[in-house]
C-alpha cells in the first residue's frame, strides 16, 4: 500500500509540474506552483525526512505563495505583464537542455553514491558528544556548521540586495504598502488570532529541534509568517529599515554564530565548540538564528522601502 | 480487527467520503460562490473525521490535543479564506 | 491497520487530483485559489494519515505547519482584488461601487 501511495504521489507531482509549466496564464501557473510546494512537502514526509518536510511546508506551501502573488500583483499594477508570454525557441531549447543536464548529473551522482550506511555511524557518535537527539540538527551545527553559517549570511546578503533597489529619496523608509482592513472584519480577526499561535508554534519548533524534527530554519519561517500576517491584516506596520531594533534582530544570529566561531578558533579551530558546553552553545545559536531568519524572510517578502519613514 | 480499529477505519471512510463530496462540489457546482460553499463545508468535515480516526488510533491524550489544534487551525483558515475569497470574487467578477 | 491509513491517504490524493482539474479549468482566479485552498486542507489530511500509518507522531508537526499557513496564499490573493493591493475586500465596498476594472 505504501508503494501505491508513493507512486500516486509521484504521478500527482509530475502532473502538477506539467500544469504549472504548460500554464493557462501566469496566475494559473502560480496556483499550481503553490500546490506543487505542498505535494513536495508530502513527498519528503513520505521519505521520512520530517525536517525537510517541515521546511518545505513552511517555505513552499506558505511564504512562497505570498511572495509570488505579491510579485504578480506588482507587475500587474504596472501593466508589465505579458498576457501571452512565449519564449523564443532558442531560449526554450537551452532551458530544456539545461534541465536535462542537471537532472542527468543528479541521477549520476545518486547512482554513484556508496551503498550501505554512509556516514550514519559517525553522525550517531558525534550526536552523543553534542548531546543532541536530532541527527539533522547535529549534522547542520556539528558537521557542517561552516555551511550553516554561510547560509545564514547568504540570506542576509539577499536582503541587502533587495534593499539596494530602494528608490532615490526613500532610503530609511518603510517597506510595502500600509495595509488597511475593516477593524471588526474577518481579515483583522484572522490577523489577531493566528500570530499568537504562530509564535508558539515557532518557538516550539526551535525548542523541539534539538531532539526531534524542527530547528532554526523551520521555526524562523513560521515566525516570519506570523509577522507577515500581522502586517497583511493591517494590525502592525513594517518597521523602518534603519530601525536599530530591526538591525539587531537581523544580525544577532549570524553575529553570535561568527563570535562562537572566532572564540572556537582559540580552542583549536574555527567553529570548534568549547568542550563540555556544546549543547548550550548550539542551542543559543539556534534560537538567535531563528529570530534572524524570521526577520530576514519577513522583510524579503515585504521588499524594498516604498514609503518615507518617520511618519509614525 | 479490534473494535478500536473498526471505529478508526469507519471514521477514515467517512472522512474520505467528505473530501470526495467537496471535490465533486468544486467540479460540478455552476458558479464561483456555490463552489466555494461546497468545498469549505465538506473538506473540514472530512478533516474532522480523519483527525478523529487518527486520534482513536494513537490513543494518546497529548497527540489527540495536537490533532484537535491542527483541525481547529485548518477550520479557522478555511472559514476566513472562504469569506475573503467570496468577497474578492464579487469584486473581480468573472474576470479570468 | 497501517494500510487502512495509507488507503485513506490515497483516497485524498485522488480527490486532490479532482480539485486540480478545477484549478486548470478556472475560469476565474477565485476558482484557482479555491482549488489550492482545498488541496491545502487535503495536504493536512495526508500528513495526519501518514503520521498514523507510519506510527510517527513527529510527522504531525508538518500537519500543524500546513494548517497554520493554510490561508496565507488565499489572503495574499484577496489583497490583489483591492485597489492598491493593500485593502480588505470587506472594507473597500464604498470605493468598489465604481468597480475597479480588474487587471
Amino acid at each position: 500500500m505504501s508503494l501505491v501511495f508513493d507512486i500516486a504521489l509521484c504521478a500527482l507531482i509530475l502532473g502538477v509540474a506539467a500544469m504549472a509549466l504548460l500554464g493557462r496564464g501566469l496566475f494559473a501557473s502560480l496556483a499550481f506552483f503553490i500546490v506543487y510546494g505542498l505535494l513536495i512537502a508530502l513527498a519528503w514526509l513520505s521519505l521520512n525526512a520530517i525536517d525537510v518536510a517541515l521546511a518545505e511546508a513552511a517555505i513552499g506551501a506558505g511564504v512562497t505563495g505570498v511572495l509570488l502573488i505579491g510579485a504578480w500583483q506588482a507587475l500587474n499594477a504596472q501593466s508589465a505583464l505579458d498576457p501571452d508570454p512565449v519564449a523564443h525557441w532558442i531560449t526554450r531549447v537551452f532551458a530544456g537542455l539545461g534541465c536535462l543536464a542537471i537532472g542527468g548529473l543528479l541521477a549520476l551522482a545518486i547512482l554513484a553514491m556508496p551503498g550501505g550506511t554512509g556516514l550514519t555511524t559517525e553522525v550517531i557518535d558525534t550526536q552523543g558528544q553534542l548531546d543532541l537527539g536530532n541527527s539533522v540538527t547535529a549534522v547542520l551545527l556539528g558537521f557542517r556548521a561552516y555551511d550553516t553559517l554561510l547560509e545564514s549570511i547568504v540570506l542576509l546578503a539577499a536582503l541587502v540586495a533587495v534593499w539596494s533597489l530602494t528608490p532615490q529619496g526613500l532610503w530609511g523608509g518603510i517597506p510595502g504598502p500600509r495595509h488597511r482592513t475593516r477593524p471588526d472584519g474577518v481579515m483583522a480577526s484572522f490577523g489577531r488570532l493566528l500570530p499568537p499561535a504562530g509564535l508558539i508554534a515557532g518557538v516550539y519548533l526551535v525548542w523541539a529541534g534539538s531532539d526531534a524534527p524542527g530547528g532554526a530554519f523551520q521555526a524562523g519561517t513560521v515566525l516570519a509568517a506570523a509577522w507577515i500576517l500581522a502586517v497583511l491584516a493591517g494590525l502592525q506596520d513594517e518597521p523602518e529599515v534603519t530601525s536599530p531594533l530591526l538591525r539587531a534582530a537581523l544580525l544577532i544570529g549570524p553575529a553570535l554564530f561568527l563570535l562562537v566561531g572566532a572564540v572556537g578558533a582559540g580552542f583549536g579551530g574555527f567553529l570548534a565548540y568549547p568542550e563540555g558546553f556544546e549543547k548550550p552553545v548550539i542551542l543559543a545559536i539556534e534560537y538567535a538564528l531563528a529570530l534572524s531568519i524570521a526577520a530576514t524572510l519577513a522583510l524579503l517578502v515585504a521588499g524594498p522601502p516604498r514609503r518615507p519613514g518617520g511618519a509614525r | 480487527m479490534t473494535l478500536i480499529e473498526i471505529l478508526a477505519s469507519a471514521c477514515l471512510a467517512v472522512g474520505v467520503f467528505f473530501f470526495f463530496a467537496g471535490t465533486v462540489g468544486l467540479l460540478r457546482f455552476p458558479d464561483v460562490h456555490s463552489r466555494l460553499h461546497a468545498l469549505t463545508k465538506a473538506d473540514n468535515l472530512g478533516l474532522a473525521f480523519i483527525v478523529l480516526g487518527a486520534g482513536i488510533h494513537f490513543g494518546d491524550v497529548m497527540i489527540a490535543a495536537k490533532l484537535a489544534l491542527v483541525w481547529f487551525l485548518a477550520v479557522f483558515a478555511a472559514g476566513a479564506a472562504a469569506q475573503l475569497v467570496a468577497r474578492a470574487a464579487l469584486r473581480t467578477g468573472d474576470e479570468p | 491497520m497501517d494500510d487502512v491509513f495509507l488507503l485513506a491517504a490515497l483516497g485524498i490524493l485522488v480527490s486532490i487530483a479532482g480539485a486540480l482539474f478545477r484549478a486548470w479549468r478556472g475560469p476565474t482566479r477565485a476558482d484557482r485559489m479555491m482549488s489550492a485552498q482545498l488541496i491545502g486542507t487535503g495536504g493536512v489530511g495526508v500528513a495526519i494519515l501518514l503520521a498514523a500509518g507510519r506510527d510517527a507522531p513527529a510527522m504531525l508537526d508538518v500537519a500543524l505547519v500546513f494548517a497554520l499557513l493554510a490561508a496565507f496564499a488565499a489572503l495574499a490573493f484577496v489583497k490583489t482584488a483591492t485597489p492598491d493591493g493593500a485593502g480588505d475586500p470587506e472594507a473597500d465596498d464604498t470605493e468598489a461601487q465604481d468597480r475597479e476594472p480588474a487587471p
